[in-house]
């Protein structure tokens, strides 16, 4: 069997499970959904074909689980949403459909040799600039729960922090490869470049209060400098000076400080200011109330959760428990309706896409491939953990999105592009053995 | 490169794997403790999308019922209490904002439909899946109504409370507290409900079920179970005589019997037999007893009249105290030094604290020939389908002899007919019972108690009556309002066959 044919079975398996997910919303919510819900599930298998039959051509020998697992992420996300909100989910389903032309297309211009980026490498770290620099701009940025990273323009509103990421990681991946042998010397103007652009990067993420991507970035960039060079003292210096830097930036910034209490103390009478209120609030009932809420809805999902659909999210009033619930805090909605089982699923399908992502580093016949495969991966994986770290509080909570499964535009076609990528460098690494 | 690529590899699925053990902890170890958080709407509200069952009185009267709601596509099912304050010790509350008590908690798997056997278990897990609303079974209790109403206006403007039992069942047919709160208001009205107060007692808590969770010292009412151990130790019979000079000796200190405002009579009595120093409430003679029969041997007996433990009611553990010998607020085991004074203790004093429920399980214990029966407040569970379960009576096994029993009903009739209770006498009923005045210190107003059962040659009530700040006696305080309550419920059980 080749490769495409063994995706195509498992994406139609994807599909029944997308069929019967929608279903079983549609049967626990009949009375304020209507039938059409079955037809997200139909629409959504169509739109996975084509992206089966993009790769058919341009990437025949490619890795065969990554685009189901993808598929079945999205699907997963997508069920959610529109269960929680119908309307969002068109919006996001409209996001899956330029998710996928990006993937189409990225696949599609880059087929021949997606090594050629390497030369441009200074064009991505700007970019990489350029687009966490835009949320900060007067006019089209703005803000959102204390961070400011969204971009808005008309109507439409992105994160263009997803994107930078992507950016980020070809010109690490290049830079470093491309000064491999000087940069394991550890002469410092080597590293010039290098710094003044990750650190111009980490200055804008700290000043515009992002620090998941701050930590996110971080991570990245540690684990592919780590991979070039081979070097663990310049992991352990990166990490003492994050350590240094975390303190600073603890001392100096009182929104990071918060977010330190929220993460040691959620439960606490304690009384503080609260924005919207003239009194003081008891802590648990204002700064730490979404993270408290929200461990509420995962420990009601139990061991097998209440069912899709069946959950509660919303008071008898009408109004939201959990604010953000479709994007930074889908996992406690997930978590709740399918319960220990279906989280435990979904961490396991987001550990095989690891998996998988990293196997394509281990075979790519060339170091700024492996590079890059391994840093995207890596910032895959690093991303999930902060995000769901965060909401079941191993690590402080930052609002960042979940890979695939989170509301957003950005981060959908960030991640299909993402994809793309681990696509191209498998079906080269394939084509050669 | 491949080696390092690995390290990151399993990195990251460390990192992941982590995710999960977090998410077990959340949901499988933590789920219980989160649910029960009172800021805890989640659970509240789906609790609330259950059709509860009703809560209804011995006679059928409805206590706590549904007021359904339709709002934003969802049907929640809220509680509303006809009766008020009346019942509130017994139903409690079930409310989104402050979780549930008493019976609304405790009973919550009947009310919910969630105890029922395999067959019903799947059809509500059919329920469950297919969206419809799950419909939870009625109870009915064993609360007399009109003896319940009784209760609460004799107990009128006074803090304290009143349990009754049926001693042979152990069906409670009173479970009265005042000052008492209305359970309609909880929801909305909560601070209305924190700020009742009280002209008899400083701290009001009105919340707190005083029938269940008080803990007052019981002064001479403790006498009944210092006779009951004394007599069933066979060291001693009702004619057993004593010299009474008018004190004991407590580890060498005086004890005078004139502090005592229970005691009935001379300060001294000289010789006298042991039903008359249970009659007049004389402490010396107790003293003596407790002092010869040692701590560990007089709470022994207690611990089989149900001491030391929370006594095994259908209400949530929460609202329960357990009565025993307590040192700054603890419950001491008997085990521990400094366990407790027997002189003392023997007449209801030291560091003995005891609830009325308790109490009245002494009284039930006596007037059933010495067998202890589990105090229970539901009766029986109606399900949606017409079919009735009735909770058979349970026995707690045999704390005395039954000639003990016999004994101590006569010296107990005594009490009444002639002694320190004779404000609990009933035209043409005989009636058993023991008067307390539990001292708070010198000058402090008395803690007062009655326990009572009737009719004494065939009982079919047994009733404990506390009273807190007190001037008077258990006599002319807690008598009167435990004669009124005995004869609501004779009054009401007169046409049934005892």
């Amino acid at each position: 069997m080749s490769a495409r044919t063994r995706e195509l079975l498992i994406l139609i398996l994807v599909g029944l499970i997308t069929a019967t997910g929608f279903a079983s919303v549609y049967i626990a919510r009949q009375n304020e959904i209507s039938p059409e819900s079955l037809s997200y599930a139909g629409f959504f298998f169509v739109l996975y074909l084509i992206a089966h039959v993009v790769a058919r051509f341009t990437v025949p020998d490619a890795d065969s689980y990554l685009l189901p697992m993808a598929a079945l992420l999205t699907a997963i996300g997508l069920t959610e949403i529109y269960r929680l909100g119908p309307t969002d989910a068109l919006r996001q389903g409209l996001w899956v459909v330029i998710g996928v032309a990006a993937f189409a297309g990225t696949l599609i211009t880059l087929r021949h040799d997606f090594r050629r980026l390497e030369s441009y490498k200074y064009l991505f770290g700007l970019s990489a600039l350029g687009l966490l620099f835009l949320p900060a701009l007067p006019k089209i940025g703005h803000s959102v729960n204390g961070a400011r990273l969204w971009v808005r323009i008309g109507s439409l509103q992105f994160q263009p922090g997803e994107l930078g990421k992507i950016a980020m990681i070809v010109f690490l991946a290049a830079y470093l490869h491309s000064k491999q042998e000087v940069l394991a010397q550890g002469r410092p103007k080597d590293f010039g470049p290098l710094l003044a652009i990750w650190g111009c990067a980490m200055l804008v993420l700290v000043a515009t209060h992002d620090l998941g991507s701050a930590l996110l970035f971080f991570g990245i960039f540690l684990a592919i400098l780590y991979l070039a060079t081979a070097r663990l003292l310049y992991v352990g210096v990166g990490l003492v000076l994050f350590l240094a830097g975390s303190a600073g930036v603890y001392e100096t910034t009182a929104h990071v400080r918060d977010r330190v209490t929220i993460w040691l103390h959620p439960w606490t009478t304690q009384a503080i200011p609260c924005p919207g209120h003239t009194a003081l609030m008891p802590r648990q009932e204002c700064a730490s109330y979404q993270l408290v809420k929200s461990l509420y809805s995962i420990a009601a999902g139990g061991f097998s959760g209440t069912g899709l659909g069946k959950g509660t999210f919303t008071l008898p009033s009408g109004g939201n428990l959990i604010p953000d619930l479709n994007t930074d805090f889908i996992f406690s909605a997930l978590a709740q309706e399918l319960g220990l089982v279906g989280i435990a699923a979904i961490l396991l399908v987001f550990m095989l896409f690891t998996v998988r992502g990293f196997r394509i580093a281990l075979v790519a016949g060339d170091g700024f491939s492996k590079l890059v495969c391994a840093g995207l991966t890596f910032g895959f994986a690093l991303q999930t953990f902060i995000i769901i770290g965060g909401i079941v509080r191993l690590i402080p909570l930052t609002g960042i999105t979940l890979p695939f499964i989170s509301y957003g535009g950005s981060s959908v076609v960030a991640n299909f592009i993402l994809l793309a990528a681990l696509m191209l460098i498998s079906q080269r690494a394939n084509e050669a053995a | 490169m491949n080696a390092r690529v690995r390290f990151l590899a399993l990195s990251s699925l460390v990192m992941l794997a982590a995710l999960i053990v977090a998410s077990t902890y959340w949901q499988a170890w933590a789920a219980p403790d989160l649910a029960n958080k009172n800021d805890n709407a989640i659970r509240q509200i789906s609790e609330f999308t259950i059709d509860r069952g009703r809560i209804l009185a011995a006679d059928g009267t409805v206590l706590a019922r549904n007021h359904v709601v339709h709002t934003n596509n969802r049907t929640y099912y809220y509680r509303r209490y006809p009766l008020g304050a009346l019942t509130a010790a017994a139903v409690g509350y079930a409310t989104q904002n402050r979780s549930r008590t008493g019976l609304e908690r405790s009973a919550s798997d009947y009310l919910t439909g969630a105890d029922q056997s395999l067959a019903g278990a799947l059809k509500q897990i059919g329920d469950r899946l297919l969206g419809s609303t799950i419909h939870g079974s009625d109870i009915r209790l064993s609360l007399n109504l009109s003896a319940q109403r009784a209760a609460m206006n004799a107990l009128g403007a006074n803090c304290g409370a009143a349990v009754a039992i049926e001693p042979a069942t152990g069906k409670v047919l009173v479970l009265a507290s005042k000052p008492s709160y209305n359970p309609n208001d909880v929801e909305n009205h909560y601070g209305r409900v924190l700020g009742i107060k009280s002209p008899s007692c400083k701290s009001a808590s009105a919340l707190i079920d005083r029938a269940t969770q008080g803990l007052y010292p019981p002064g001479s009412a403790f006498k009944t179970v210092t006779a009951a151990a004394a007599l069933d130790s066979g060291k001693y019979t009702p004619d057993s005589s004593f010299y009474d000079p008018g004190y004991c000796i407590d580890y060498r200190q005086r004890v005078n019997n004139f502090t005592n405002h229970d005691q009935q009579g001379p300060e001294s009595f000289g010789n006298l037999p042991l039903s008359k120093a249970f009659e007049f409430s004389v402490n010396s003679v107790f003293c003596n007893i407790g002092n010869a029969l040692g701590i560990h041997k007089l709470m022994d007996y207690a611990r089989r009249f149900g001491f030391g433990d929370k006594p095994p009611i259908d209400l949530p553990s929460s609202s329960l105290q357990a009565s025993g010998l307590y040192s700054h607020g603890r419950l001491l085991s008997p085990s521990e030094d400094g366990f407790g004074d027997p002189g003392r203790v023997a007449f209801g004093q030291g560091n003995l604290l005891v609830t009325p429920l308790q109490m009245a399980m002494v009284a039930a214990t006596v007037a059933n020939n010495g067998v202890l029966m589990r105090p229970h407040l539901v009766d029986e569970v109606i399900r949606r389908n017409g079919k009735v379960d009735k909770l058979a009576p349970q026995s707690l096994g045999r704390v005395i002899k039954p000639e003990t029993a016999a004994e101590l009903t006569q010296m107990m009739e005594a009490v009444v007919s002639g002694g320190t209770g004779t404000a609990a006498q009933i035209p043409g009923v005989r009636v058993a019972g023991k008067t307390g005045t539990a001292e708070n210190g010198p000058g402090r107003p008395n803690t007062t108690w009655f326990i009572a059962f009737a009719p004494a040659d065939a009982p079919r009530v047994a009733v404990a009556v506390v009273l807190e700040n007190q001037t008077g006696t258990g006599g002319t305080t807690a008598a009167p309002i435990a004669r009124e309550i005995m004869q609501a419920i004779l009054a009401s059980t007169a046409n049934s066959n005892p």
